[in-house]
């Protein structure tokens, strides 16, 4: 960390914890929403069934540093996707995002692809996924600085 | 001032009496022997934060032991609710299935049926349980992925081609658009010539447990619940074998919630759904003994025998004492069980297969109707045929290998488990109160209290996991570095395709001035709010208005619903 981003980069992490199809499997979704509160970061809950674009239009008003996308419904390929080409369109490039829920192996590599990481399933750690985060958020920050 | 719920647990309360044989014992015995050794006791507790101790003896079973435990088939039926249960017949083995397209899933409930199953239960997937077609652009990349997708009576006609609806009991696992797809069952009985008096099963239909826990809704709380009532009605007059609802824990605690709190909020549904019925002019016991409930069976096994039978008690004395049932079977409560898909682990998934075991005998001894056993590969995906087979065989090695099932209730009378159900049922009590003084259980639901609960235990839970309190072999001990994938089930995005086809072939077959009439009748009823839907719903599916056409009437006049913030 470098003297002069100091200050922007101590502010909280700011996530968007998202589920973007119709799928109201959210109690993990809920038990990170209080992880991530717990670990210092700013979290929004996006509430059930947001559509890609209203996820992506809460993420941009509310000026968000990571989407944190989750589908327990086998729709990841489909809403996932979505979420990023929406993104593209609006031109955003300065939010990360990253994936999880029941995902699996062979997904995984489409999905780094479109730019999702962590794509992390069940039984991972708490604190794999907060680190996972917070090093996301440090990258589109220092993208931001560089561009201000 | 107490209400009757405070009144209840006040009265078990004082059926317990001082141990006085268990405090010598730890003083003179126990505390002794682990000084000696060095040994030091930690607390545990079971995953209602009920203490455990050490030791249960015959000074923790309540005074009134006779008349609480009583006999099988006798009230308040804590024992079961036949004399003979499984001496007289088995539990129903119900595999919950579906996937794909109806063609799909009508091969899938054969090859069980094949294999020895005794009921159908059919998985919907989350466009239908939503209440949208597959051509919708909200059904997008979800059509068959968690179940069958049925979007009109055609998928219907293709799910149970070739099965014979007189000889098999069917449950149906849908809530927000229960009455749709009850209107097609009873269309689909018809047309196969089988009287509605013949047909038998059930469907789920507890939209209480969806705003509380599951989270699948169409309309506001309102709505759903007149749609019950018309259910509720249309069948005990025409469908006499039909369980128009299965009040539902499973979800609840799938969601996070203690097994106190699934005993406590799914009972608290259940009682709901009685003084609707009563309201509606019914007498309790021309529709009670329809009402049947579905547990979850997790991994602490004592604790999940104790809350069936405890479940049985409650109900059969609420019923009675506060509802006037005099009808022993208002009183009985049946229920339906699946093992926890929240204790599968999707790390060395063959350990499944061992906890779905001791979760299924916790349910045969607890006296289950009929049980769902999950699959060893369901953290992955949905199961494959060779993974649903050690499942249902699982539950033919219970039934027909070990023994279980020669004696009725046979863990009655264990000091442990007595007092234990006695204690649970006081947690629940206590619930019933909080929930009366907060306005009822709707009120609990629509201010969120229910779902922050529930939050609250699955975050607990979550950090008990995270520092090692609490132990899950595979995942947070004994690990293994190197898991290896398994084969899985995939559903290609030909079914999608498939169901979208099938769709517009249907659309253009029918005859549309007949669909727009029948929408037309349901939309002009449903504004009535004394009018049953039920035969204007049976009269579009009929017609073959698709799933989201009749929905989407009731979304005109209901609104929808945005759930109460409670993070």
């Amino acid at each position: 960390m470098n003297g002069k981003s100091q200050k922007y980069t101590e502010a909280p992490v700011k996530v968007l914890l998202a589920k973007p199809a119709i799928d109201g499997h959210d109690r993990g979704i809920f038990v990170l929403a209080k992880a991530f509160r717990d670990a210092g970061m700013d979290v929004i809950y996006a509430g059930l069934l947001p559509t890609p674009e209203e996820v992506v239009d809460t993420a941009i008003n509310e000026d968000v540093d990571v989407i944190a996308l989750s589908l327990l419904n086998g729709a990841h390929m489909t809403a996932f996707r979505n979420v990023m080409e929406i993104l593209r369109k609006r031109g955003v490039n300065d939010i990360a995002v990253v994936g999880g829920g029941i995902i699996p192996d062979e997904d995984k590599p489409a999905l780094e692809k479109m730019g999702i990481t962590g794509n992390f399933g069940p039984g991972t750690p708490l604190s794999v996924i907060i680190d996972h985060i917070k090093f996301r958020a440090r990258e589109v920050r220092k993208l931001r600085e560089n561009e201000y | 001032m107490d209400n009757f719920w405070d009144m209840k647990a006040k009265e078990i309360m004082q059926s317990f009496s001082e141990d006085k044989n268990y405090e010598e014992w730890k003083k003179n015995v126990l505390n002794p022997w682990n000084n000696k050794t060095g040994y030091k006791d930690k607390r545990r507790e079971n995953s209602s934060s009920m203490p455990v101790k050490e030791l249960y003896t015959s000074g923790d079973l309540p005074k009134n032991d006779q008349t609480g435990i009583g006999n099988p088939g006798e009230y308040p039926f804590t024992r079961g609710i036949y004399p003979n249960m499984y001496r007289g017949r088995n539990w129903t083995m119900r595999m919950f299935s579906g996937f794909g397209t109806p063609d799909d899933t009508n091969r899938r409930l054969k090859y069980l049926i094949e294999n020895g199953e005794t009921g159908l239960s059919i998985a919907f997937d989350m466009p239908t349980l939503y209440g949208y077609d597959c051509d919708s652009k909200r059904a997008e990349g979800e059509v068959g992925k968690c179940g069958v997708n049925v979007s009109s009576l055609h998928d219907m006609e293709r799910i149970f081609d070739g099965i014979d609806l007189s000889k098999v009991s069917t449950s149906m696992t849908i809530n927000a658009p229960a009455a749709i797809l009850t209107a097609m069952y009873f269309v689909l009985a018809e047309e196969k010539g089988t009287p509605l008096e013949k047909i038998s099963g059930t469907v789920q239909a507890d939209i209480l447990k969806e705003y509380i826990a599951q989270k699948e809704w169409m309309y506001p709380p309102e709505a759903h619940l007149r749609l019950i009532r018309d259910m509720l009605v249309y069948s005990t007059e025409h469908v006499p074998k039909w369980n128009y609802i299965s009040v539902s824990g499973y979800h609840i605690r799938e969601a996070g919630s203690s097994a106190v709190q699934e005993l406590a909020f799914t009972l608290a549904d259940g009682f709901y759904y009685i003084e609707m019925g009563i309201n509606a002019g019914l007498n309790v016991d021309d529709f009670a003994p329809r009402t049947s409930f579905f547990f979850n069976s997790s991994i602490n096994f004592f604790e999940e025998i104790a809350k069936f039978r405890a479940a049985r008690r409650i109900w059969a004395t609420v019923l009675k004492e506060k509802y006037h049932a005099k009808d022993p079977k208002s009183m009985a409560l049946k229920f339906h069980t699946q093992t926890s898909g929240y204790t599968l682990t999707w790390q060395q998934p063959l350990n499944n297969i061992v906890r779905t075991t001791i979760e299924a005998m916790a349910a045969v001894l607890g006296g289950t109707q009929s049980l769902h056993t999950n699959s060893y590969d369901e953290a992955w995906a949905l199961p494959t045929d060779d993974a649903v087979k050690v499942a249902l065989r699982t539950q033919q090695i219970i039934a027909e290998e070990t023994g279980i099932t020669d004696v009725i209730d046979p863990l009655g009378g264990s000091y442990y488990l007595e007092r234990l159900t006695c204690e649970m049922e006081v947690e629940a009590y206590k619930y019933f109160s909080e929930i009366e003084k907060m306005g009822g259980i709707l009120s609990a639901v629509k201010s969120g209290y229910l779902q922050k609960e529930i939050a609250d235990t699955s975050y607990k839970k979550q950090i008990r996991i995270e520092k090692g309190d609490d132990v899950i072999v595979g995942v947070n001990k004994y690990v293994d570095k190197d898991e290896k994938p398994i084969n899985t089930l995939k559903i290609s995005d030909v079914a999608e395709k498939g169901q979208i086809r099938s769709l517009e072939y249907i659309r253009k077959k029918r005859d549309e001035s007949r669909v727009s009439r029948s929408l037309e009748k349901l939309h002009k009823a449903m504004e009535d709010d004394s009018v049953n839907l039920m035969p204007y719903i049976m009269e579009c599916v009929r017609n073959y208005c698709t799933l989201e056409e009749i929905s989407n009437v009731g979304r005109e006049i209901f609104g929808e619903w945005k759930e109460p913030k409670i993070y």
